[in-house]
């Protein structure tokens, strides 16, 4: 391994920009005759829009225009879109509702957008904001999805408010296995509500050049290029090569940027209107109601146990609450990027879930860091720690017993598991963790009046999003592989050019290592170039913790053919045989001889093309390549998490976490360290404190970071974290992903540590201080009637 | 946040005078309770009267059996502050127990105690010493000066220039944050003094701070946690809201409580 390639903790190379204040992020774009945009959002969760009077505001000074939806309607564009078709059991296809850019007729939640009022600085901009006048019929507010079928009606397309009422597996077979268990363990799940909370906020410009007749918007995404075309092709916006979508350095992302907001197209749509680029930036109040939420799913989960603890089925019923319109990919992700993960590390012979989707009048829900598969984590995990408990089993012996063990798997729902050992990365965390020395660990804390607990996760995901023609089969819109180009430069320096986007994973420098390592070049000389459609041709952007698995095989895709290139020229230069040309540490040598030529120079040659002809090769040295992955890739790996409870006031510590994840081959340990500090981090923000909360009229009581509350340093214990590796077989260099894992595997292991220390499961999300004194109340009335 | 005119003055004499004048001026100590709510435009004072430049208000003194703090010191400096340290340390805990450092090296002990959030710290300390809050006009009792919710004895063109706090044998401050403000969800301080014992709760009461008479009873027969076993307040006019129950924070007061007189006692 060199100091700079693969499996080297190299230190960012984006952090000298990003930790000296010189990132350039959307709102440090300032652009000449720049005007700012701020959305008039609705009060009501539900309402009827009587009448929007814009004159008072349009007369306001500085005021450049003030516009509604039914402008919008007039100039025709188009609704934003859900772009994963999910079918009912029935067959007939979801209610994908209207979702215009601004509300018009009526609003579905609070912070809907119902004006656009465009003005020189943005404090006129909110001055005249509160001078549109809107008069509402407010209408009966639809917050419990529980409640939501019977609800007053969201959508004309959606009776019931039910989006679907999808179902994977075989019922049948599950009732079969069900009746013959020697035990069941059963579980009612709520899986709360999240909001994302990026360090940035959301931020669009829209910019219109009348010259060419094309338009520019820069904004947090991402997934520049998905924007583009659903920009061009379902809004209509401008033809796709009149629109260029330029996602600068963003501040973390976490999902919430993958998705198509009606603020982007307003901004597009008003600087056509209006000739001046417009600029809009997301406050975080505002954040709280415009920025899709995660989660919020209501699971009622039975697990079937035989004789000798062998899982013979699991059956799963979960409400997912959508909100009060679809987001560009909210409907597979309580779908096929949950009930295809309800195996977990386990062998089950036999697996149904339904799912119904519903309608409400809460913010959209889509995809968040893990988006499904930590409901899924969530559920098996859960399940399997109160089976155990319940049989008066040990959890990690259960565990073992039912782990998958020889490879490719295939479970009853649709994935196949393609390499693993679950038992190692449970064994070594049980080590890292000393789970032995536990009960010791537990009479010392009784002594100091704490109740220690300690609680297990060994998850499994699906990452390196994702084979095309699979996720085409099952609905999506589009196909998930990636796109790469590799510019070699006349002087040997390089310049990678991705379909992915970073937001905070490092590609800058993990990418570079990989074309370091192949090529031998020092990875100063390599710049990774993403994010604007301008620059690289297209690709699917960053989420499902797939730029590891699909966007650096196709930078090595990519690779292969600038290497072949390049010893074709070397031959030339070397007059031998191109079959005798080896490539080593940046270096082509002829077997068998001592001649030789540096890198740079076959790239000086490659261009200046003076040792070949032009019918024997093109000259210049550039290669891109498309890389459609023949699988998911599956991450697993073991949290063990240990946690103090006071008795007296229900608070938890977590004083010991260990992580032992299987990613596959590693490119930076350190960034992929990372990774899983965040997503533990924001795993346990899930489990221990934050939630969003709706009141029954629909306002958002949480809407602040007064009242919502994300996780910080002071909330976790240093932790300990370990990998283990089998590599993925599927793609080129073995990698499976780590953006996720934490945040899929967190939840579970903090409540099943919960539930151990307080011994009752009745511990909800997020499980504060109140809820786990709660528990701890109740089962103490229980307990002396029970004794 | 809307336009304001903006006045510095340098005597306490001139700020008074600047606040006679305009009707809705509002003070400016630290701006991290104002400046928030102006941005939200929750509030629009026409004029601010900045304090940052008025002299003597920025001392903090052992004088005699008190500890007199100026009303524009800043919580990051009592927290460190030798005098209170070492004579009065409970007192230090709770500026040091506020928000983070930006806010603890903005915000003031006067604005504080003027804003008189029904979550802030320092009226539990006010309560909880028995402290004399000292304005442009007159001396005000801390039993009198809390008033309700974000509501205090301070009239209009009246400025805290100095919080007094007599120096108690046995002190101590427990809080229980907030999960998501820092604020204190609860927060009980309890004092002893040859005349007087006090247990002053925070956070929890509908109308700010407030005194637990029955505790304060309890522990003047003894001094101990133990005297506390089994009282409790009731929850009834509590605050109840989606981070506590009513009956959760009357848990809590009698919790801190008994956590609050054992650390006083170690002291
Ligand atoms: C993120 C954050 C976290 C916080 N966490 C906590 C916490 O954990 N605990 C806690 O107790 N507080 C907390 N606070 C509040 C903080 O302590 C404030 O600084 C304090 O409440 C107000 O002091 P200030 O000096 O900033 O006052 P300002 O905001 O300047 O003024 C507040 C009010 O007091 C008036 N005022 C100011 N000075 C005087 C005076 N001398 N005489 C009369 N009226 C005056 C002003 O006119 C205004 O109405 C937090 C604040 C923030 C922003």
């Amino acid at each position: 391994m060199s100091a700079t390639g693969i499996g080297a903790a190299v230190r960012r190379k984006e952090d000298q920009r990003f930790i000296t204040g010189k990132g350039q992020y959307t709102d440090d774009i300032s652009r000449p005759g720049e005007t700012r945009a701020l959305f008039v959002r609705s009060p009501h969760a539900h309402a009827k829009i009587k009448k929007i009077d814009t004159a008072a505001a349009q007369k306001m000074p500085g005021v450049v225009a003030v516009l509604t939806g039914e402008q919008l309607a007039a100039d025709k564009i188009g609704h934003l879109i859900c772009g994963w078709m999910i079918h009912s059991k029935d067959g007939s296809p979801m209610k994908m509702a209207p979702h215009p850019a601004i509300a018009s007729g009526k609003v579905c939640y609070v912070g809907d957008p119902v004006a656009l009022v465009v003005a020189e600085t943005l404090a006129q901009a909110k001055d005249a904001a509160e001078k549109v006048a809107v008069d509402y019929e407010p209408l009966a507010a639809v917050v419990d999805p529980a409640k939501a079928k019977a609800g007053a009606q969201i959508h004309e397309v959606a009776p019931g408010n039910t989006i679907y009422e999808w179902h994977l597996g075989d019922a049948k077979a599950v009732d079969a296995a069900f009746r013959s268990a020697r035990h069941v363990t059963k579980l009612d799940i709520v899986n709360n509500r999240l909001v994302p909370n990026a360090m940035e906020p959301r931020v669009a410009i829209g910019e219109y050049d009348a010259g060419n007749d094309s338009l520019t918007l820069w904004n947090t995404s991402q997934n520049p290029h998905v924007a583009r075309l659903v920009i061009s092709a379902f809004i209509g916006m401008a033809p796709e090569h009149k629109l260029r979508v330029i996602a600068p350095d963003v501040g973390g992302g976490f999902g919430s940027k993958i998705f198509i907001y009606p603020e982007e197209v307003a901004c597009l749509w008003a600087s056509k209107r209006t000739g001046r680029p417009v600029k809009w930036t997301s406050d975080r109040s505002e954040a709280f109601l415009a920025d899709a939420h995660g989660r919020d799913h209501l699971t009622h989960a039975e697990m079937a146990f035989g004789p000798d603890g062998k899982i013979l089925a699991l059956r799963a019923k979960t409400i997912a609450n959508l909100g009060a319109y679809m987001s560009t990919f909210s409907s597979s992700v309580p779908t096929y990027l949950y009930a295809t993960l309800l195996s977990g590390q386990y062998d089950i012979a036999h697996i149904y879930c339904e799912v119904d989707a519903v309608y409400t009048n809460t913010v959209p829900v889509d995809a968040y860091r893990g988006a499904g598969r930590p409901e899924a984590t969530f559920v098996v995990e859960r399940l399997i720690e109160v089976g155990a408990r319940e049989q008066g089993m040990d959890p990690a012996e259960l565990r073992r017993k039912n782990f998958v063990k020889s490879f490719p798997h295939q479970t009853p729902v649709i994935m196949t598991y393609d390499a693993g050992d679950y038992n190692a990365s449970l064994k070594k965390a049980m080590e890292i963790a000393d789970v032995k020395g536990f009960a010791k660990r537990r009479r010392d804390a009784a002594r100091n009046g704490k109740l220690r607990g300690l609680g297990y996760s060994t998850y499994i995901e699906a990452c390196g999003i994702a084979p095309s023609q699979a996720v085409g089969s099952l609905g999506a819109g589009v196909g998930l592989w990636e796109s790469a180009e590799v510019r070699v430069n006349p002087t040997g320096s390089v310049e990678i050019l991705t379909g992915c986007h970073a937001h905070g994973q490092g590609h800058e420098t993990t990418f570079a290592q990989v074309v370091a390592d192949r090529l031998g070049i020092p990875i100063e000389n390599i710049s990774v170039v993403h994010g604007d459609t301008d620059k690289v041709q297209f690709g699917m952007g960053t989420y499902g913790s797939r730029s590891g698995a699909v966007g650096i095989s196709a930078i090595v895709k990519a690779l292969d053919k600038v290497e072949a290139k390049a010893k074709k020229v070397a031959a030339h230069m070397l007059e031998a045989a191109e079959r005798d040309i080896v490539f080593k540490d940046g270096k082509f040598t002829v077997a068998g001889t001592d001649k030789a030529a540096a890198w740079g120079d076959v790239a000086l040659n490659a261009y200046i093309a003076h040792k070949f002809s032009g019918q024997e090769l093109e000259p210049g040295l550039k290669e891109g390549a498309f890389y459609d992955p023949t699988n998911f890739t599956f991450p697993a790996g073991c949290h063990i998490c240990e946690v103090d409870v006071d008795q007296e006031t229900g608070e938890t510590r977590i004083v010991n976490w260990t992580a032992v994840d299987d990613f596959g081959t590693v490119i930076n340990p350190m960034i992929v360290e990372g990774q899983v500090h965040g997503g533990i981090a924001q795993g346990v923000g899930q489990a221990l404190l934050e939630g969003a909360v709706y009141d029954k009229d629909g306002q958002l009581v949480s809407g602040s970071f007064m009242d919502y509350a994300m996780p910080r340093a002071e909330n976790f214990p240093p932790f300990n974290v370990g990998t283990t590796v089998t590599k993925c077989p599927s793609n080129p260099l073995g990698i499976k992903g780590c953006g996720e894992a934490g945040a899929i595997a967190a939840p579970a292991a903090v409540i099943n540590a919960i539930t151990d220390a307080i011994g009752s499961e009745e511990v909800t999300m997020p499980a504060t201080a109140q809820t786990v004194w709660r528990a701890l109340q109740k089962a103490n009335r229980l307990r002396p009637a029970a004794e | 946040m809307y336009a304001f005119s903006f006045h510095r003055p340098t005597t306490v004499r001139q700020a008074v005078n600047l606040l006679a004048k305009h009707e809705d001026a509002k003070l400016l100590a630290g701006g991290h309770s104002l400046i928030p709510v102006m941005k939200l435009r929750l509030a629009s004072p026409p004029v601010l009267i900045d304090l940052s430049r008025v002299e003597g208000l920025s001392a903090v003194e052992l004088k005699g059996r008190s500890i007199v703090i100026g009303a524009m010191v800043r919580h990051a400096d009592v927290a460190r502050s030798k005098e209170v340290r070492e004579h009065l340390p409970a007192l230090a805990e709770v500026p040091g127990a506020i928000g983070d450092p930006h806010v603890r090296h903005a915000g003031t002990i006067g604005g504080s105690i003027a804003n008189n959030d029904p979550n802030a710290d320092y009226p539990a300390a006010c309560l909880g010493l028995g402290a004399t809050i000292v304005t442009s006009k007159r001396k005000i009792a801390a039993d009198d000066f809390f008033t309700g919710m974000f509501s205090t004895a301070l009239e209009p063109d009246e400025i805290i220039t100095k919080v007094s706090f007599p120096i108690a044998k046995k002190a101590a401050y427990q809080k229980f944050k907030h999960p998501a403000s820092g604020f204190a969800l609860v927060g009980v301080f309890v004092s002893k003094r040859a005349s007087d014992i006090r247990v002053a709760v925070t956070g929890a009461g509908a109308n700010g701070v407030f005194r637990v008479k029955a505790f304060e009873e309890a522990l003047a027969k003894r001094f101990a946690p133990k005297s506390l076993d089994g009282l409790s307040v009731k929850p009834d006019g509590l605050n109840d809201d989606i981070h506590a129950s009513a009956e959760y924070r009357a848990h809590l007061v009698g919790v801190l409580a008994r956590r609050a007189v054992a650390d006083a006692i170690k002291r």
